[in-house]
């Protein structure tokens, strides 16, 4: 459609806006990868209350915002458990080793001219590319 | 005041993330497949997030965090193995499931079974990081 763009750029900032709360008024960095996992393993165990509470902010917007739509919502997601649960596995695995996503490293981190993030931002998206040309148009299995 | 902030920031980066379209899978791949149907969104989505983030950077000079407490400490400059390979077992799942862990997050209530599953196998992942970290060490080690 051709109103996406638009829509990606009101969210993006929708998405930078939380970032800049988080900074400013908590002082910390919005990291999808950082805030979930340090609450897996253990390592945010002093800040978990805050890490919980962003969380459930970050799943019950969409839904606040859902009934706004009038458009069906599609996630498109597969339905392939070897594509979801390989996929789910790199992305836990790689993000935790990385420390950071495309929340973390991509918009807090190219946004401060962080050279890590910069570079990670170019590795995940090389890769992601890379991974989607050899499986969706070499093997045709995505 | 920490929870209400932080409870506003995820509020925000969840509604952005639906807003955007980045909870749909074919917009995510559909920008990573150059080769396809290619779907400018994403880049926007990155540029739309980046700019407040810019200005709210600059902001941190020389001021504390509203809620007390220290800004984080300026990024590292190296660059070392661990960021490289972590991005690219990352950008590879990425790629494969069009999920990363923010869109994965918000939309859990709304993907389905496929969902859960991605968020149970990332999750599981990040518990397995360690495990993985160190044997790549060791195999960086040996060569």
């Amino acid at each position: 459609m051709e109103t996406d763009w638009i829509w990606g750029l009101v969210g993006g900032g929708l998405i930078g806006l939380g970032g800049a709360v988080f900074l400013l008024g908590n002082g910390r960095i919005m990291g999808a990868s950082g805030i979930l996992g340090g609450l897996v393993d253990g390592s945010g165990r002093n800040t978990a209350a805050e890490r919980i509470v962003f969380l459930l902010g970050v799943i019950v917007a969409p839904l606040v915002l859902w009934p706004l739509y009038n458009v069906e919502i599609d996630t498109h997601l597969t339905d392939d458990l070897v594509v979801l649960v390989t996929a789910g596995l790199l992305v836990g695995v790689g993000t935790r080793i990385a420390n950071g996503c495309t929340s973390g490293h991509g918009v807090c981190g190219i946004s401060r001219l962080s050279l890590r993030g910069i570079v990670a931002t170019v590795f995940y998206i090389l890769a992601g590319g890379l991974t989607l040309a050899v499986f969706r148009h070499v093997l045709g299995v995505i | 005041m920490r929870l209400v902030l932080a409870l506003i920031a995820g509020a925000l980066f969840g509604g952005g993330l639906f807003v955007s379209g980045m909870t749909d899978t074919t917009k995510v791949q559909g920008w990573l497949d150059v080769f396809g149907d290619w779907d400018p969104t994403l880049a926007f989505v990155m540029g739309g997030a980046v700019i407040p983030m810019f200005f709210a950077w600059r902001l941190t000079k020389g001021r504390r965090p509203v809620a007390g407490g220290a800004f984080p400490a300026p990024p590292r400059p190296e660059v070392d193995r661990r960021l490289v390979t972590g991005s690219v077992m990352f950008g590879a799942g990425w790629g494969l499931a069009g999920l990363c862990p923010g869109p994965a997050i918000a939309s859990i209530t709304y993907a389905g079974p496929g969902g859960i599953v991605f968020v149970a196998a990332m999750v599981a992942g990040m518990l397995l990081a360690p495990k993985v970290d160190a044997q790549l060490n060791r195999l960086a080690a040996a060569t």
